[in-house]
């Protein structure tokens, strides 16, 4: 085989890689914009007259999934099934998004923690690497930091809003789900980055609680709490 | 060491900050965090398992880097060296101890996706193959292909001392690892040679050979003209080393145009250091001034 032969079958591999990086980056964008229907219909808890509405619009968003489901189904056919890294950067950020987004319709629902099998099943993907199209751990978890972010713009909002046993709650869960990053030990990568801000979501809260705690406010949230139940 | 000291130091007090955290969880929310501790806690070795593959790659691949660097200082000694031969035999043992690693890094691999650990490896790999398409320039005066090359990767389990206990294995299939260097890294590679390649036409004409860097500048611009075809197509890291090339280009265009213009005096210059070698070629070429 000649030099330039050589180079010429060269470039139609890259061709080809260039084409399916193409498709891909077609799918994603389909992604992104129904990522951010969902966010901006999400967005509408933090009005003070959305607090009351949240599980119907909780019911809205899980329609929206069903879109993901299938763009999601259409991305997994666009490139070989056993190299997934190595387009991986294309869906990253749309895929952590969908994590925080299903991650904060669970928390607003039960106000419990999303597992990992749970999105993997509301986006429609696999758990693990050998079953194909997959969520990859770090994703997971960076979707998770951002719920955290969120939650502790909630917390504020729901002080404004005049719910005060709210931020009580999310302080708890943010505090464990704290905790639970402290145990892991991260590398200096972009999920390491992400982590060190949670302590700033942390910090919000715990604002939040005290400010509520010093003008005896949480006491009345939870007698009133108390009460409902 | 200090960095050592460092880190065990911020493990150390991650230890100590723990139980806080988890007293806290249990003051607040004693059902609940015992099911997210656990998920954590399988997080944890996910990552750790995951990040300490990850170091052993970069370890392997550093590994092949220098190995692949050595053999290439080894064969820039054949432009003045006696016995040619030998060098090349010498290279030879060098690369399979290269592959010997590479090996290592296809038993990393395997049932894992090989671009997930990509960027450990890549560098490694193409150092890998600077080294051998230089080897394979000097034997053969052409360029060796990615197929050629992977063809070099695919290790049975005679290759070396069986290291894993399991002798009944019979069928070659289950002990076959195999390792391909993908199309970028082989093109990085090659685009590395042309440097090498440079380096040696520079030095043989030091050495009076006046043969070898019309022939390198020639088998240059083949690959400039391969890498010009290509264009941007191809990653940014190509593009990148595409100028690297055409510097190297020039240079090697220049020492042609040197050598061709005043291919008379240089010798002369040069007359005391390459003695021996020189004579018979100054003769000549007084002969026809």
């Amino acid at each position: 085989m000649s030099v330039s032969e050589m180079f010429i079958s060269l470039q139609g591999v890259l061709t080809a890689d260039q084409d399916i990086r193409e498709e891909i980056r077609k799918v994603v964008q389909t992604l992104e914009q129904t990522a951010r229907e969902i966010l901006t219909l999400l967005q509408g808890v933090h009005q003070g007259a959305g607090f009351q509405d949240i599980p119907k619009k909780c019911q809205k968003a899980r329609e929206h999934f069903g879109a993901v489901k299938t763009q999601l189904g259409s991305l997994k056919t666009k490139f070989p099934a056993d190299q997934y890294y190595r387009f991986h950067e294309h869906w990253r950020f749309v895929l952590q998004r969908l994590v925080f987004l299903a991650a904060f319709v669970v928390y607003l629902e039960t106000e419990t923690l999303v597992t990992r099998e749970a999105v993997t099943e509301i986006l429609g993907i696999e758990a693990d690497r050998e079953r194909g199209f997959h969520l990859d751990i770090e994703d997971y978890l960076s979707g998770i930091l951002t719920l955290a972010s969120e939650l502790s713009r909630l917390a504020v909002n729901s002080v404004t809003a005049g719910d005060y046993s709210r931020p009580l709650r999310i302080s708890t869960f943010i505090n464990e789900l704290d905790s639970g990053f402290r145990l892991l030990n991260l590398k200096n990568d972009s999920l390491r980055k992400r982590y060190d801000g949670l302590k700033y979501d942390v910090k919000k809260i715990e604002e939040v609680v005290y400010d509520l705690s010093i003008r005896g406010l949480n006491k009345e949230a939870t007698s009133v709490a108390g009460a409902e139940k | 060491m200090s960095s050592k000291e460092g880190s065990g130091g911020f493990r150390k007090r991650k230890h100590d900050n723990f139980p806080h955290g988890q007293k806290r969880d249990e003051k607040e929310s004693a059902n609940s965090s015992s099911s997210l501790m656990v998920s954590f806690k399988s997080f944890q070795l996910e990552l750790d398992t995951r990040h300490d593959k990850y170091e052993r790659l970069v370890k392997l691949s550093r590994d092949v880097t220098i190995e692949s660097k050595r053999t290439i200082f080894l064969l820039h000694r054949i432009t003045s060296a006696p016995n040619g031969e030998e060098i090349l035999n010498e290279s030879e043992a060098k690369l399979d101890a290269v592959r010997q690693k590479i090996k290592q890094v296809a038993q990393e691999l395997v049932g894992e996706d090989m671009y997930q650990f990509h960027r450990a490896i890549s560098p490694g790999l193409q150092e890998y193959v600077e080294a051998v398409s230089f080897q394979y320039f000097i034997k053969t005066r052409s360029l060796i292909s990615v197929k050629e090359i992977n063809k070099q990767l695919i290790f049975t389990m005679g290759d070396e001392e069986t290291n894993t206990p399991s002798s009944n294995s019979h069928d070659e299939q289950l002990c076959t690892w195999s390792l391909k260097v993908t199309p970028v890294d082989y093109l990085l590679g090659v685009a590395d040679l042309t440097g090498e390649l440079m380096r040696m036409c520079i030095t043989s004409v030091g050495n009076g050979d006046i043969d070898t860097p019309f022939e390198l500048s020639q088998f240059l611009r083949q690959i400039y003209d391969g890498f010009s075809y290509i264009g941007n197509t191809g990653p940014y890291e190509v593009s990148k080393k595409l100028y690297t090339l055409k510097q190297s280009l020039a240079k090697v265009e220049n020492a042609c145009y040197t050598l061709k213009v005043r291919g008379s005096e240089i010798p002369k210059h040069m007359l005391a250091d390459v003695f021996s070698t020189k004579a018979e070629i100054i003769d000549r070429e007084e002969g026809l001034s």
